[in-house]
């Protein structure tokens, strides 16, 4: 792999706080190299910033390692960059050229208010959780963890939605601020296995109202989620989900 | 004195005895207690839900926007348990056994006993929980080997075993979050404890998003908040993970056990140049397939693909021919320092060596080759066969290597380098988990640990959940069971007034200094020094020149430093010098302690402490104890010493050879 430098142009959002109205700032950075991560290259911008003695750029990230789910940017216009299957602390200068402009906002939806720069509250996603995105089992009250054997290709596909890392990229992608790819992930996962089962019905019907309640959009299908999303979570799991859903209510309305 | 509350008896009966006999709170009481958990990782998610569900009023704090964000999520390779599934004699027993020796006999009998007792459990637990581990056709769970065990008790959920954990406890906490029974804090980092009459009584937070200070009360306080690897700049460690909630419990009397034990970690990703901000891990499973080489003429600028089988050193194999590529992790970190300071490195900064996956796609492809009985299959094939296979054993990894580096590992080795990885130091405590001050607890990385002086693989995701699903249930009672009457403080008490005050006035110190560098650039000085004299080999002359500089640091560092922006508002400059700020303290404490520890045990490399061959040299004599420091004023600490009695794994010379 041959590494260059480059200079590029960034356009990115500088918002003070929730109140402010927020604005494109324009930045040049120089001498940025191939080998560099995203983020790294933000590094050496807000060095500079701070250098000259003027704001850097707040963002949220923590792990670099595509796991945490914490860092969130909107790159030209998709949520953590082009490249496939990958989060913005994974994306590497390389994707670039000398002379590129790159721009860079916050996700954006009503249920994920910004609250400095490109760091937003997806607290909601939280809150989802609480209202049955868990088995309800004590400490101390287990049985014997190969006590329940689960089928292999079942115990597969949950961790496959268990994978997500709730970083909310479905929801910046879709033009309707769906989070319908996070809350079915998370219903897949426990409604695979036999120890979610005596609480599916209920967890379904919760989740969802509370997804509503948050100000979530519909979702219409267009699966701007599963394309974005850097865990490849199947848009599979929103059909389930909708299984889930339309078999719990006929069940509650009895 | 130290007193660690060993339980008297026989080793395998302590933990029985104590939960039989601790004091116990009842329902109505558990209500009226107040307790703070710091942090939510395994250790603190794990705690806060197990607290809350026996009914005590928890608040949980964590500095990410989510407790499902913790550090904890990044562990990739898996949990032990001693469950014996495979029935192939395991134990125990045994996984404490293992536990104490690879730990190089530096760690405490009674709580790794203890350890390897509740680990079953943990595992039960989770599964309970819906933690989607691996399974095999029958539907039930597998294993792995790791860490050059002779046992195969690895749980895991493919590379991603402490994100699955870690969901795991973080839905129980939401849950109890949801019935009301824990308050959970995101976006606040601690900056003080608040100590009235000798004992904990709550915490100073700093609300990341506001800026503002608040006050809160507790009966206990438990600090669960992980390592401090990142002291060294470049670490494994998430960006955030810092030692500030454990180094203010320090100078609020805490005492500091071990603190220059730290794991380095034989294989990561390269530093690829001055921009360097955090370091990868390539998961220890990777060398059981992979071969680990230089090449054998010093400065050899080939590719290297280019360089012959009988012009490459496989030093490990070379040097420990009994265990090979699988030689424990500061057994193998030493050695490819050895050889890069050799001048044998590899790559553009020849910080770096291979390790080869060639001859494990061909042995791989062969074997598929027999096994589905092709006849006449062309060398491509064995080879596309092979890489099938270590795709499916491997693939995130081999991805994430190509994500980061460009370069396709399934075509040329991996270029790999050690790194700072885990720190088995932390704060000192007893059997209970109770630091020094009472009321004041210490779980999962944050504590001085059952580690001893290196981890094994795959028992530091087992240690922070046992210590809070499985632990401290039990010994907080036995503490709180005396507090019942203790109504809770009201935070307009002086002491609280105070530690705000001494947290306001030095982040208005820092805001105030208006230097000239940056936080980074000290942070990037830190490590540098760290890991130059404080690293993979530490040696006397070193280590004293180091604490003069890192004094220079400090100095420099609250007199030029400049952070941006205001105090009432979100600010991560801000929040980094006031990490910073504490690393830069700890450094020298470190320092001081491997100064101090003149052998070589586990991660501890003394260079006058070696056999004729270049091995660790471990002193029983005169080291067989846990440092304890007492923090007393700038620059000054008192040593206190808890000797470790072996009485079951009596210390042998660990040889690898
Ligand atoms: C890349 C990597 C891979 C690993 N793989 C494995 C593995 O396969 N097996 C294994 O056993 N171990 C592994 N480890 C080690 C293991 O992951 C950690 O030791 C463990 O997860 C630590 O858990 P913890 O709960 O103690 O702390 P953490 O998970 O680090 O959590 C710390 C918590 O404290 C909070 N916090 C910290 N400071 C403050 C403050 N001042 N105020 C408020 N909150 C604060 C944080 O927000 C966070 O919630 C790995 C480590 C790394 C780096
Ligand atoms: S489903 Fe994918 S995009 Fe959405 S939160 Fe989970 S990992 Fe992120
Ligand atoms: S910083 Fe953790 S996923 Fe990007």
């Amino acid at each position: 792999m041959e590494h260059y430098n480059m200079n590029l142009t960034l356009k990115v959002w500088k918002q003070k706080n929730s109140q402010d109205k927020g604005r494109f700032e324009t930045y040049q950075v120089k001498n940025i190299s191939s080998e560099m991560s995203f983020l790294e290259m933000f590094d050496v911008l807000n060095e500079e910033l701070i250098r000259e003695g003027k704001e850097p750029i707040a963002f949220d990230h923590d792990c670099r390692e595509g796991i945490c789910g914490m860092c969130s940017m909107y790159i030209d216009g998709r949520p953590h960059g082009p490249w496939h299957a990958n989060t913005t602390c994974q994306l590497h200068m390389r994707a670039y050229k000398d002379g590129d402009t790159i721009v860079v906002e916050p996700w954006r939806a009503n249920a994920f208010p910004v609250i400095k720069d490109l760091m937003v509250d997806r607290n909601a996603l939280d809150r989802i959780v609480q209202a049955g995105g868990y088995i309800s089992v004590n400490t101390g009250n287990a049985v014997d963890a190969n006590a329940i054997p689960v089928e292999k290709d079942k115990a597969d596909a949950s961790f496959a939605a268990a994978a997500c890392i709730g970083c909310g990229a479905c929801v910046a992608a879709c033009k309707n601020s769906s989070a319908m790819l996070f809350l079915s992930a998370k219903v897949s996962h426990l409604a695979l296995l036999p120890q979610g089962g005596p609480e599916r019905k209920s967890r379904v019907l919760n989740m969802v109202a509370q997804m509503d309640r948050e100000g979530f959009g519909a979702c219409t299908n267009t699966g701007a989620c599963e394309a974005v999303c850097p865990k490849e979570i199947s848009i599979s799991n929103i059909a389930r989900l909708n299984a889930e859903y339309i078999g719990a209510g006929l069940v509650s309305e009895k | 004195m130290l007193n660690s509350k060993i339980p008297a008896g026989p080793l395998d009966q302590k933990w029985t005895d104590f939960k039989g006999h601790c004091k116990l709170v009842n329902p109505a009481n558990k209500r009226k207690l107040e307790v703070i958990i710091v942090g939510t990782g395994l250790a603190g998610a794990s705690a806060a839900s197990s607290l809350g569900e026996l009914g005590y009023k928890v608040k949980a704090f964590c500095f990410q926007d989510s407790p499902r964000r913790a550090h904890s999520i990044a562990a990739q390779g898996g949990i032990n348990a001693a469950k014996n599934y495979q029935n192939d004699g395991d134990s125990v027993f045994r996984l404490f056994y293992d536990t104490i020796k690879g730990g190089d006999y530096r760690a405490r009998e009674a709580n790794v006993h203890r350890l390897a007792e509740v680990s079953a459990n943990i595992i039960d637990q989770c599964v309970a929980q819906g933690v989607p581990f691996a399974r095999e056709y029958g539907g039930l769970l597998s294993n792995r080997s790791f860490g050059g065990t002779q046992v195969q008790r690895t749980f895991y959920a493919a590379g991603q075993t402490g994100q699955q954990l870690l969901i795991g406890a973080y839905q129980s906490l939401e849950r109890q979050v949801a019935l009301g029974n824990v308050e959970m804090y995101n976006r606040h980092e601690m900056l003080d404890v608040v100590v009235i009459d000798g004992k904990a009584r709550g915490i100073i937070v700093r609300n990341l998003v506001t800026g503002k200070l608040e006050r809160h009360f507790g009966h206990a306080v438990l600090l669960c908040t992980g390592g401090y690897g990142n002291v060294f700049y470049l670490s494994t460690n998430a960006m955030g993970s810092n030692v500030t909630a454990a180094w203010k419990a320090h100078k609020k009397g805490a005492y500091f056990g071990n603190p220059c034990f730290t794991q380095i970690h034989p294989t990561c990703i390269p530093v690829s140049g001055d921009h360097q901000s955090k370091l990868t891990l390539m998961s220890e499973s990777l060398r059981n397939d992979g071969r680990i080489w230089v090449p054998k003429a010093q400065g050899d600028n080939r590719k290297s693909t280019e360089i012959p089988e009988n012009e490459r050193d496989y030093y490990l194999e070379r040097r420990y021919p009994a265990f090979g590529n699988l030689v424990p992790r500061d057994v193998a970190s030493r050695a490819a320092k050895e050889r890069c300071d050799a001048g044998y490195g590899v790559g553009s900064s020849k910080q770096a060596v291979y390790l080869d996956f060639a001859d494990a796609i061909q042995r791989y492809g062969k074997g598929e080759v027999n096994k589905r009985n092709i006849q006449g299959a062309t060398p491509e094939m064995i080879t596309q066969l092979g890489k099938d296979v270590v795709k499916e054993k491997y693939g995130n990894l081999f991805d994430m290597y190509e994500k980061i580096t460009g370069e396709n590992p399934y075509e040329v080795p991996m270029r790999i380098y050690p790194a700072v990885h885990y720190t088995m130091g932390g704060l000192w405590v007893d059997y209970e988990l109770m630091t020094t001050v009472p009321g004041l607890y210490a779980l999962g990385e944050a504590n001085f640990s059952d580690h001893g002086a290196n981890r094994l693989g795959a028992s530091a995701l087992m240690q922070g959940l046992a210590d809070g699903y499985f632990v401290v249930p039990y010994t907080i009672g036995n503490y709180l069971a005396d507090e019942i009457r203790v109504s809770a403080i009201p935070t307009d008490h002086p002491a609280f007034v105070e530690a705000e005050r001494e947290v306001a006035d030095r982040i208005n110190h820092l805001m105030n200094v208006k230097g000239k560098q940056t936080v980074e650039s000290f942070h990037k000085r830190l490590g540098k020094i760290m890991w130059d004299k404080c690293g993979m080999a530490r040696n006397a002359e070193g280590l004293q020149q180091a604490i003069e500089e890192i004094r220079q640091l400090k100095k420099e560092f609250w007199s030029d430093v400049r952070i941006p922006g205001e105090v009432n508002e979100m600010n991560p400059e801000l929040d980094k010098a006031n990490r910073v700020a504490d690393f830069i303290e700890l450094g020298e404490l470190m320092c001081i302690d491997a100064l101090n520890r003149n052998e070589s045990c586990g991660g501890h490399f003394r260079e006058e402490s070696q056999t004729e061959e270049g091995e660790a040299l471990r002193d029983d004599i005169n080291f067989s104890y846990v440092s304890a420091w007492e923090f007393a004023g700038e620059h000054n600490w008192n040593l206190h010493k808890e000797e470790l009695e072996f009485e079951v794994a009596k210390p042998t010379q660990r040889s690898y050879k």
